[in-house]
C-alpha cells in the first residue's frame, strides 16, 4: 500500500502547486516533479511489505512491488524525457497529475485480488490517458487520437465488464482465489466469459485482431504520451495478464493455450507486416510494439515459472529499449518537429551520440546481442518452447528476422543514407541526457548481468 | 591459461579506441590490440602443446566458467581443443592483417576499427564457447557489425548487400536457435535442462529428436558457410564490403558456420548426421561445382573470389558430410586454409583496387611490372586457391578427397570425382585472372606511375603467406593439433548406430 499512498501524496502535492497563488516557473516545477518521482522510485525498493487489505480485495507481495518499481522507473524516465516538450507547455502539473492517476490505477490493478478492484484500477488507468493523449492542445491530430483512444477503451471496458458479469454468474464470486477453484473447461459459460475477458485484455495490449486503434493513437499523441501508452500502460496490463492467466484461469489452460497461440502468431505476423512500410517513426514504433506483444504472448503460453519470469524480465528490458528510442525521437521532435523515418537520413553526421543510442535501442528491440533485448527474446522463446511446441518458436524466430529488416531500415537511414538537410545538431538538456544514460545502461547491463532475471525468478518461487 | 583473456583483450582494445581520436591514434591502438591478440594466441598454442605433451588427455583444456543464469541452466563455459585453437590462430592472423590493410582508412576511422575489433571479439568468443547459449550469443554478436561495415564503408550496391547479408545470417541463426532449443529441452541434468555442450553430449539425444532438429542446426549454421541454396548472400556481401570486412567475412565468419556444423550439429546429433549425410554431400557437391562454374563467368576480381569462396566452402561441408576421420580433418584444414587464403586474396584485390580504382579483369593488365609485390601475393593466393602442392589449399582438398575415397560406396566415389572436377574449373578461372590482370602487357598507361605495397601491406600479406606456407609444407603440425579433437567427434560418430 505504501507505493500507492506515495503516488497519491504526490498527486495532491501537485494539486496544491497548481492551486497556489504563486505562479511557479515551468523549469522549477519540472525539476521538483522529477525529484519527487525519483524519490518515489527509490522508496519503492525499501520496506516492502506483503499481505492483503480491504477484505482480501488488495494484496501486495515482493513481486508486485518489483513490478510497480518497473512502472515507477518507466514513469520517471518518461518524465525526464518530456522535459524539452513540457518546457513550452502551460499545464505541467495537470499533465503529471493525470499521469500519476493512471499510474495509481495500474498499481491497484496489479494488486487487485478481486474482479471489481481490477476493473476499478483498469478504468482509473485508462480514462486519464485519453486526456493525456489530447495534451498537444492545438493539434487536431491529438484530439483525434484522444477520441479514438476513449472509444476503443470504452469498448474494451464494455467487453471486460460483460465478461466479469458472466463470470460472476457462472461462479458466484468476484474473488480471484475463489474463482480459480471453480473453473473447468467443461463449463462453456465460463469459457465464454473468459473469451470476453481475453478480448478486453487484447484491446489494452493491442494484440491482433484488437490492434486497430494503436497506430492512429500513437501517431496523434505527443511523444511522451505515446511512449507512456506503449511501455507503461501496456506493460502493466501484461503483468496482470500473466498473473491472471497463471493463477486465476489455470483451470482453463487447455483452452487459453490455443487462443494465445493463435493470437500471438497473428500479432507477430501482422504487427511485422505493417511495420515494414511505415514512414512515421511513432507509427513505426507502434506497429513494432504490436509485434513485441506477440513475442510476449509466446512467453506466456509456456505456463511455467520461466514463462512469467521471462515476461516480467522482457517488459523491464522493453521499458529501457523502447524508452531509449522514444527519448531520441522526442528530442528530435521537440527540437525540429520532424518525425519521419526519412528525416533521420544522415542523422549520424550531425548527432553521432544520439544516433548510437537510437541504434542500440533498435538493436535491443530487434533482439540482437549483446543488448538485453537479445536475452529477453531468447528467454521468452525458450519459455514458449517449454511446452514442446516448436512450431510456435520457429514462426517466432523467423518473425524476428522480418522485424530485424525494419529496424535495420532505420539504422540504414541513420548511418548510410545521404541527406541534403539532415536534422541539425541537437543540444539536449540535462534531464533527457540522464534518462538516456539510464536507458542505455539498462539495455547493455540487464542482459549481460544475470542479476535482474535471477531476482525475478527468485521472487516467483 | 585464462581463456577469457581472448574476450577481455579485444574488449579493452574497444574501450581504448573509444577514448582516442584521429586516424593515427585509432589505428595504432587497433594494431597494438590485434598484435597482442596474436601474441596471446601464440602463447595459447604453446601452452596447449605443453599441456598435451605433459599428458593431459582431457577433451578440452583450459576450461573455465561461471554460472550465468542458474535457473535456466545457462553458464559461461569456455575451453579449447585443437580444432578451436586452429580456428583461433587463423582468426588472429586475419584480424591483424585486416587492421594492417585498412591502415589508410580515413572515413569514420574510429567506428571502422571499433567494428573490426568487435567482430574479432565475437569470433574468439564463438570458438572458445562450450556452452550452446554463449556460442549462440557470439554467433549473433557478429552479424550487426558486418551489416554496418558493409553498409557504411562498402562500395557498389552496398545497402542492398548489407541488408541481404544481415537478414540471411539472422535467418540462419533463427534456425540454429530452434535447433538449440530442441537440444536443450531433451537434456536433463538433475531434473533441469542444460545448454552445456558436455551435458548435451553425455545425454543420448533420442534419434527421433535428432532427426527433427539436426536439419535446423545444420542448415542454420550452413547458411553462414554458404550451404547451397542459401549461398546467395556471399557474392553480394563479399564484393560490396570494404577490403578488411571482406577478409573478415570470408576468412572468419564463414568459418563460424563450418565450425558450428561440426561442433554442434554433427557432434551432438551423430545419428542424424549419418542419416542426412547423403543430402549434405549432394548439396556440398552442387555448391562446389556451381560455385566454380559461376566464378568462370565473373569479370570482377571480388566477385571471382566471392564465388570461389562458395565453391571452397563446399569442401568444408563435403568433408563434414562424409563423416570419416580423414575427411573431417580435411574439413578443418580447409577452414583454416581457406580463411588465410581468401583473406590474402581479398587483401591483394583491395590493394590493387586502392591503386587502380578498378576491379575488372579486362581493364587491368601487366600489373606485375608496376607492383611486383602485390602481384606476387595475388598469384600466391590464386595458386593456393587452385590447390598447388606446397600451399595449404592442396593439403586441405587432398585430405578431403582421401577421406571420401575411404568409403567404397559408389555414391561417395561419384561425389569425390565431381568435387575433384571442380579443381580443373578453378584452374581455368584463376589462371585466366592471373594471366589477364597480372601478366601480359600494360593495358592502361595511367597505371604506370602506381606504387607497390607499403610496409603495412607487406606485413599483412607476409603474415598470411607464412600461415599458408606452414600448412602447405608441414601439414603435420596442423593435423597433430586437430587430431585429438577429431577423434572425439569420430568416437561419437562411430558409436552412433542407425537402423
Amino acid at each position: 500500500m505504501k507505493q500507492e499512498l506515495l503516488v497519491t501524496a504526490i498527486i495532491f502535492l501537485l494539486l496544491f502547486i497548481k492551486l497556489s497563488t504563486k505562479e511557479w516557473k515551468v523549469e522549477t516545477s519540472l525539476t521538483v516533479i522529477n525529484i519527487l518521482l525519483f524519490l518515489n522510485l527509490v522508496s519503492g525498493f525499501f520496506y516492502i511489505r506483503t499481505g492483503t487489505l480491504f477484505g482480501d480485495m488488495f494484496r501486495t507481495s515482493e513481486l508486485l512491488a518489483f513490478e510497480k518499481n518497473i512502472l515507477n522507473l518507466g514513469t520517471f524516465i518518461i518524465s525526464l524525457q518530456s522535459y524539452s516538450w513540457l518546457k513550452q507547455h502551460k499545464h505541467v502539473p495537470e499533465f503529471f497529475m493525470l499521469m500519476l492517476c493512471t499510474l495509481l490505477g495500474m498499481f491497484f490493478m496489479l494488486s487487485s485480488n478481486n474482479l471489481l478492484m481490477f476493473y476499478l484500477g483498469l478504468e482509473l488507468s485508462s480514462i486519464p490517458l485519453a486526456a493525456m493523449a489530447n495534451f498537444d492542445l492545438e493539434k487536431r491530430h491529438s484530439s483525434e487520437a484522444a477520441m479514438k483512444y476513449i472509444m476503443s477503451s470504452a469498448f474494451s471496458s464494455g467487453l471486460l465488464l460483460f465478461g466479469i458479469s458472466m463470470l460472476y454468474g457462472a461462479t458466484g464470486t468476484l474473488n480471484f482465489d475463489e474463482i480459480a477453484g471453480q473453473l473447468t473447461t467443461q463449463n462453456s459459460l465460463q469459457v465464454f466469459s473468459f473469451i470476453l475477458l481475453l478480448a478486453g485484455f487484447g484491446f489494452k495490449i493491442s494484440a491482433v485482431p484488437f490492434h486497430l486503434w494503436t497506430a492512429d493513437v500513437y501517431e496523434g499523441s505527443p511523444v511522451a504520451v505515446t511512449s507512456y501508452l506503449s511501455v507503461i500502460s501496456k506493460g502493466s496490463v501484461l503483468f496482470v495478464l500473466v498473473s491472471v492467466l497463471y493463477n486465476v484461469f489455470r483451470g482453463l489452460d487447455a483452452s487459453w493455450y490455443k487462443m494465445l497461440f493463435l493470437i500471438s502468431v497473428l500479432t507477430m505476423v501482422i504487427g511485422n507486416l505493417f511495420a515494414l512500410r511505415q514512414q512515421n517513426m511513432k507509427r513505426f514504433l507502434a506497429f513494432s510494439s504490436i509485434a513485441q506483444v506477440g513475442f510476449i504472448l509466446i512467453g506466456i503460453t509456456g505456463e511455467s515459472i520461466e514463462g512469467s519470469a521471462s515476461v516480467i524480465f522482457f517488459i523491464m528490458v522493453y521499458v529501457f529499449s523502447n524508452l531509449a528510442a522514444f527519448g531520441v525521437i522526442s528530442l528530435v521532435s521537440a527540437a525540429t518537429g520532424r518525425e519521419g523515418v526519412d528525416d533521420y537520413k544522415g542523422f549520424y553526421k550531425t548527432n553521432p551520440l544520439l544516433s548510437w543510442i537510437l541504434a542500440i535501442a533498435l538493436f535491443s528491440l530487434a533482439g540482437v546481442p549483446p543488448t538485453a533485448g537479445f536475452f529477453g527474446k531468447f528467454f521468452l522463446l525458450l519459455a514458449g518452447a517449454g511446452k514442446g511446441n516448436y512450431w510456435l518458436i520457429t514462426i517466432a524466430a523467423l518473425n524476428m528476422v522480418v522485424s530485424l529488416y525494419y529496424y535495420l531500415r532505420v539504422v540504414k537511414a541513420i548511418f548510410m543514407d545521404d541527406n541534403e538537410s539532415p536534422v541539425e545538431k541537437i543540444h539536449a538538456p540535462l534531464s533527457p541526457k540522464i534518462a538516456m544514460l539510464v536507458c542505455t545502461a539498462g539495455i547493455i547491463l540487464t542482459g549481460l548481468m544475470s542479476g535482474a532475471y535471477n531476482y525475478i525468478h527468485s521472487l516467483l518461487k | 591459461m585464462n581463456l577469457s583473456l581472448l574476450i577481455i583483450l579485444p574488449f579493452i582494445t574497444l574501450l581504448a579506441i573509444l577514448l582516442v581520436r584521429g586516424l593515427k591514434q585509432v589505428r595504432t591502438i587497433a594494431l597494438a590490440g590485434s598484435a597482442l591478440q596474436l601474441l596471446l594466441v601464440l602463447a595459447l598454442l604453446y601452452l596447449y602443446r605443453e599441456e598435451r605433451a605433459a599428458g593431459n588427455n582431457a577433451a578440452f583444456i583450459f576450461e573455465d566458467g561461471y554460472i550465468w543464469y542458474r535457473s535456466l541452466g545457462i553458464n559461461y563455459h569456455v575451453g579449447v581443443d585443437g580444432i578451436s585453437i586452429a580456428m583461433i590462430l587463423m582468426t588472429a592472423l586475419v584480424v591483424i592483417a585486416g587492421v594492417l590493410v585498412s591502415w589508410k582508412m580515413e572515413k569514420m576511422n574510429k567506428e571502422f576499427f571499433f567494428l573490426l575489433i568487435f567482430l574479432s571479439l565475437g569470433a574468439y568468443g564463438f570458438f572458445i564457447s562450450l556452452d550452446l547459449f554463449t556460442l549462440f550469443f557470439f554467433l549473433e554478436l557478429a552479424v550487426i557489425p558486418k551489416f554496418l561495415l558493409i553498409g557504411i564503408w562498402g562500395s557498389g550496391k552496398k545497402e542492398y548487400s548489407a541488408m541481404k547479408l544481415a537478414l540471411m545470417l539472422m535467418g540462419g541463426s533463427a534456425l540454429v536457435f530452434v535447433g538449440l532449443a530442441g537440444l536443450y529441452f531433451n537434456t536433463s541434468v538433475n531434473g533441469a535442462h542444460s545448454f552445456d555442450l558436455f551435458d548435451v553430449a553425455n545425454q543420448h539425444i533420442p534419434v527421433g529428436v535428432q532427426r527433427v532438429f539436426f536439419p535446423f542446426a545444420f542448415v542454420g549454421f550452413g547458411i553462414f558457410t554458404a550451404l547451397f541454396p542459401f549461398h546467395t548472400w556471399v557474392p553480394d556481401g563479399h564484393s560490396s564490403a570494404p577490403t578488411a570486412a571482406s577478409m573478415f567475412l570470408a576468412g572468419i565468419s564463414m568459418k563460424l558456420g563450418g565450425y558450428g556444423c561440426l561442433r554442434v550439429a554433427t557432434f551432438l546429433m551423430p545419428e542424424a548426421a549419418k542419416e542426412y549425410s547423403t543430402i549434405i554431400i549432394v548439396l556440398a557437391c552442387i555448391a562446389i561445382l556451381y560455385g566454380a562454374f559461376a566464378t568462370m563467368m565473373q569479370n570482377d576480381l571480388k566477385y571471382i573470389n566471392a564465388y570461389s569462396s562458395v565453391s571452397h566452402c563446399g569442401f568444408i561441408l563435403l568433408g563434414i558430410g562424409i563423416l570419416t576421420r580423414t575427411s573431417i580433418n580435411g574439413a578443418v584444414i580447409q577452414m583454416v586454409s581457406h580463411g588465410l587464403m581468401t583473406a590474402l586474396f581479398f587483401a591483394a584485390i583491395g590493394m590493387i583496387y586502392d591503386r587502380t580504382h578498378s576491379r575488372q579483369v579486362a581493364q587491368l593488365g601487366g600489373l606485375m611490372k608496376m607492383m611486383p609485390f602485390i602481384s606476387t601475393v595475388f598469384v600466391i593466393a590464386g595458386l593456393c586457391s587452385l590447390g598447388m602442392p606446397g600451399l595449404s589449399g592442396f593439403v586441405a582438398e587432398m585430405t578431403v578427397f582421401m577421406g571420401s575415397w575411404e568409403k567404397s560406396d559408389m555414391f561417395y566415389r561419384i561425389a569425390t570425382i565431381v568435387a575433384c572436377a571442380s579443381i580443373v574449373v578453378t584452374a581455368v578461372y584463376i589462371l585466366r585472372a592471373v594471366g589477364s590482370a597480372i601478366m601480359g602487357p600494360v593495358k592502361n598507361s595511367g597505371y604506370l606511375p602506381l606504387k607497390d605495397a607499403g610496409w603495412n601491406e607487406k606485413l599483412a600479406a607476409g603474415l598470411l603467406i607464412v600461415g599458408i606456407l606452414v600448412i602447405g609444407i608441414a601439414p603435420l603440425y596442423l593435423t597433430e593439433l586437430i587430431n585429438p579433437g577429431t577423434d572425439i567427434i569420430m568416437n561419437v560418430i562411430n558409436k552412433a548406430v542407425t537402423k
